[in-house]
This record gives structure tokens, C-alpha cells and sequence, in this order.
């Protein structure tokens, strides 16, 4: 690869008390690129993307993004305001549980608007309209526009919140468990759907995911973690294709074929 | 009065709301903790106005107490006798002559002069309290200037209602930078915030939070391009001196449908009818 990483981190470590979450990470990312991180649960997967994206300040180490003018940021480092607007421009956060991010009394088009507002839209007509092109895209029927969330069935909720993040065309997302809360079937449309959105946009996205089915269709590259520490890396296919490491080998012959 | 200081607050704790009352004025719409004390009046009567009106009162202030326009109603009434009583001040009706103006709900007509000081009384500072309940987060944002939840909310009131549906109480955004509650006035009277001559001072006594906005402050209505804000009032004239700029507030006459529409700033209405202004109403009277 010779062209600029997107995100960085070196060296990322963090503990709580006497468990270690995060044990010398490294991180790359390049734009357009999918990195997912697989693991067992209480590996720091979920650690470590509150991390990458400064919620959490790590103990040792740092993370580095390059704005789209080619400058790089120290992520905790940046003052609090550039940070929250990265987050509701550059970024955007997709959560296990879509209720986190949605608000759950505002109809889905003030939910899909509200990132563009907060980004200074002024023109009620515009707003509209790019929330029910939006709705479309996810599969949302368009009058539904004005219902409110609540009235969604879960897979429907998911759709939303990705349209609601998507909507500003953010250059990174980070996604925990995207698929996570749903049942299989309406997995599989998800998935199909966000590979389809991540590629047309080409948006740089960490997934963390404990399905390495998930992860075999969607991620270009893998990162697998075990207690804290990434024991193995590399592209997707090589990775799970050819386990290297015990734990990975483990991971990949748990899976049930189908 | 014997046996209070003067204007009833102590002088320490009138020194505490100045402090509030100048650190208020330097961030202008930056809402300032201030240790508000119990006063002699209960919650949601105008606490907050009250201690602000005894902290900045001079013996050589003229007063006067409106409530939601009217000065002859019983909060209007008791809070001018208090100062009356406690500071021995001078008090008015006339707009024109006072110094200082407590008001609950309204702004005069007559437009204020830049040596008048104008006092809210604010039941609740926090604009953004109905969308989202945390303190904390709602001062994270006034501190990111991060707004766009108070835009969501009219978002939603346009999608449902097909106009932004707020009558009073409605959010401004002050010296471009903050976000800010004018308290209950009517939508009717926020144009009049804009660039006033007068300083408006703000004192919520049960959330302890002073505001304040300096002269010639821009104060602008929170809008949409497509939807620019409207100020909404009835559609008729005052049926007593005939006003039609004036913002009116409908009286239920009788019990068979009968309505008057009067203004609601009653000095105003006094003022027009002494000029010899008559209304729909009034001309029936002079026919009977």
C-alpha cells in the first residue's frame, strides 16, 4: 500500500484495574478499506473501537487520523469540540443496539436529518428530501417518513440508524456488532446491504463483530484478538482460509458449517 | 421600611446576583448559576425577577411590574407594592416613564429606550430541556455550541403540523453563539428582543440561573430557510383602541360564543384610547 493510512494506532494499551483490555495494539486503516475485529467477547474488541474513536483515552500509545486535507490528528489530543465534530461529520458510530443512537420520539426523517442539522442545513425542503433518499436506500419504504421509531420492527431500526449515520457521507464508520441484536435472515439483508452502501461510498469502516461469517463477507482484512492482545492480522480470506495461530484456528473450526 | 435593608435582599447577597448579573452580560445568552435565596413569594411567581429587580433597583428608580402584559393583575400588583414598601421607590404603569421594568410573559409595545433595564421572569432557563434531560449533556452543548437537537424539534413540528407550532417560549439564538429561552414571551414579542436599546436582564429563582442580553444585542429566532419564522397573532384589531400591531389576547364574553379581542399591554391600550383611538367595541358602547 503506498497511499496515506486513514487511521493509525501504535502501541494501545489499556487496563482496567487488574485486567488488561488492550495490550499494545496496532491499528491501520486505509480509506475505502474494511477492518473487522473478531474475538471472543471480553477480548477488548469493543475496547478497542471506543478507543480508536476517543471515547475512551488509552493508557499508552495514540491514535492518528488524516482529515481529508492530508493533516494528521492526534485523536486524544484534540480538543473537545474538533473531536465532536469529527464525530458528527467524518465519523460516524453504528451500535449494537440501535436505540443507543436513535431518538426514539422523533420520526425517522428527523432522526436521518438531525446529523445534517447539527451540521448547520437550514432548508427544511433539502433536509426532507435527502431523509427520504436516504430511507430509500436502506429499504424503508418513504412514508414511513413521519412515523416514529418505535412503531419499526429491529431489523427496520438497524436500517435506520445506518441511514441516519451515512447521511453526511462520513469517510469512516465505526460499527459494534451491527447485526448482532437481529435474527439471521434479516442479518443477511443487513450485511448485504452495508457491503453494498460501504463500497458505492467508499467508506473506511472497523467492524466489530464475533461472527467470522460476518466477517468473511464484509472486511477486506481481519484482526483477531484474544485477551487484549491481536494474535493474528492479515487479509480476510489468508486469515481465516489458513488460521496460523492456535487461537484463530480454534475460532475458525467453531463455526458450524452450513 | 423599618427593620429591612433596603429593596428587602441583604447587601452581600445583592453583591452575589451583581457579580452574576455582570459575568451574565460579558457572555451574552450564557446561562450563570447564581445562589438564589427564598423570597416572600412562592415558586413560579417570580422569584427569580424579583431578586434581580432588588439587586440592580437605585432609590431613584422608577418601577414598573407587569404580568403577561397587564399591570393590574394581583402578581403585578404585590410585587410593585413589595418594592414600594421595601425601597420606597417610585412606580408608574406608563412604559415611558419607568426606569426598570419587571415583566412576566411580555414585552411592552412601546419600544424601550437604551436608559431602561428590563427584567424576565424565567420559570425554566434551559432551552433545551423538553429534548434532552441531562444537565450535563445540555450544558456540553451550550459550552460545543452543538444545536442541532433544538433544530430537530422543529423539524418534527413542521413535518406534523406543517408550520413550526411554538407560540411562546420560543428558542433564539443570541450574539450567533448561544442558544437561549426568552422566557414565556410570545413568539409576537421576540422581534422585539432584536437590537434592543433597553438591557434585558434574566433571573430564574427555582433553577438559580441568571442571563442577560446587553443593548443592541442581535437576537435571532431559531428558522428554517423555506420556513422563515413568523411572529402569530390574532387577526383582528384591538376592540378597544383599534390597535393592530399590538399583540391581543382573546377575552370570552359571555356564554353564547361572544370573544373580545384586547391588548394585552394594557398601558398601551390606556395610552391609544387617551389619544382618542377607538375600537369596534368602544363605538358600540358610544352608540348605546
Amino acid at each position: 500500500m503506498t497511499d496515506d493510512t486513514l487511521l493509525s494506532a501504535r502501541g494501545l494499551s489499556l487496563s482496567f484495574g487488574a485486567n488488561d483490555a488492550l495490550v499494545s495494539v496496532d491499528v491501520d486503516l486505509w480509506p475505502g478499506e474494511m477492518l473487522a475485529v473478531v474475538g471472543e467477547s471480553g477480548s477488548g474488541k469493543t475496547t478497542l473501537l471506543n478507543v480508536l474513536s476517543g471515547r475512551l483515552v488509552p493508557d499508552a500509545g495514540a491514535v492518528w487520523y488524516r482529515d481529508p486535507a492530508g493533516k494528521l490528528h492526534d485523536v486524544h489530543a484534540m480538543p473537545a469540540p474538533e473531536l465532536r465534530t469529527l464525530h458528527r461529520s467524518d465519523w460516524g458510530f453504528v451500535h449494537q443496539d440501535p436505540k443507543q443512537n436513535l431518538r426514539m420520539n422523533v420520526t425517522a426523517g428527523g432522526n436521518v436529518g438531525e446529523r445534517l442539522m447539527a451540521q448547520g442545513a437550514r432548508h427544511y425542503g433539502n433536509i426532507r428530501e435527502q431523509a427520504i433518499d436516504w430511507l430509500h436506500q436502506v429499504e424503508i419504504d418513504a412514508n414511513r417518513v413521519d412515523d416514529l421509531p418505535r412503531t419499526f420492527s429491529g431489523g427496520m431500526l438497524q436500517r435506520l440508524q445506518i441511514a441516519r449515520t451515512l447521511v453526511t457521507h462520513p469517510r469512516l464508520v465505526f460499527m459494534d456488532e451491527p447485526t448482532g441484536s437481529l435474527d439471521v435472515s434479516v442479518q443477511a439483508r443487513l450485511l448485504d446491504l452495508i457491503r453494498t452502501l460501504v463500497t458505492r461510498l467508499k467508506i473506511a469502516a472497523v467492524l466489530v463483530t464475533h461472527d467470522i461469517g460476518v466477517a468473511r463477507l464484509l472486511a477486506h482484512r481481519i484482526m483477531v484478538m484474544q485477551r487484549g492482545r491481536v494474535v493474528e492480522t492479515g487479509l480476510t480470506d489468508q486469515v481465516l482460509d489458513d488460521p496460523q495461530h492456535p487461537y484463530t484456528q480454534l475460532l475458525v473450526s467453531s463455526v458450524l458449517q452450513a | 421600611m423599618k427593620g429591612y435593608n433596603f429593596a428587602y435582599l441583604d447587601e452581600q447577597t445583592k453583591r452575589m446576583i451583581r457579580r452574576a448579573l455582570l459575568k451574565a452580560v460579558a457572555i451574552p445568552g450564557h446561562q450563570v448559576p447564581f445562589g438564589s435565596r427564598e423570597m416572600p413569594l412562592p415558586y413560579g411567581w417570580g422569584t427569580g425577577g424579583i431578586q434581580v429587580t432588588a439587586s440592580v433597583l437605585g432609590a431613584g428608580d422608577v418601577l414598573k411590574v407587569i404580568d403577561q402584559g397587564a399591570d393590574d393583575t394581583t402578581n403585578a400588583v404585590s410585587i410593585r407594592r413589595f418594592f414600594a414598601r421595601t425601597a420606597g421607590v417610585r412606580t408608574t404603569t406608563r412604559t415611558a416613564d419607568a426606569t426598570l421594568i419587571q415583566t412576566r410573559h411580555r414585552i411592552p409595545e412601546k419600544t424601550l429606550r437604551d436608559d431602561q433595564i428590563i427584567v424576565y421572569q424565567v420559570p425554566q432557563p434551559e432551552p433545551l430541556f423538553r429534548l434532552e434531560p441531562s444537565r450535563v449533556e445540555t450544558r456540553r452543548m451550550h459550552g460545543l455550541a452543538d444545536y442541532g437537537l433544538m433544530h430537530v424539534k422543529l423539524y418534527e413540528d413542521i413535518a406534523r403540523f406543517g408550520q413550526i407550532s411554538i407560540s411562546y417560549d420560543y428558542p433564539v439564538m443570541v450574539n450567533r453563539r448561544h442558544l437561549m429561552s426568552p422566557s414565556p414571551i410570545p413568539a409576537f414579542d421576540n422581534p422585539k428582543m432584536h437590537r434592543m436599546p433597553a438591557l434585558q436582564l434574566f433571573g430564574a429563582g427555582r433553577e438559580k440561573r441568571i442571563y442577560a442580553i446587553p443593548p443592541w444585542t442581535e437576537v435571532r429566532s431559531l428558522d428554517f430557510d423555506d420556513h422563515p419564522f413568523r411572529a402569530i397573532n390574532a387577526a383582528r384589531p384591538c376592540g378597544l383602541c383599534g390597535a393592530t400591531d399590538a399583540y391581543l389576547d382573546e377575552v370570552v364574553t359571555d356564554d353564547r360564543g361572544g370573544r373580545l379581542f384586547v391588548c394585552s399591554d394594557t398601558d398601551h391600550c390606556a395610552e391609544r384610547r387617551a389619544a382618542g383611538h377607538v375600537g369596534e367595541e368602544g363605538l358600540k358602547e358610544a352608540a348605546e
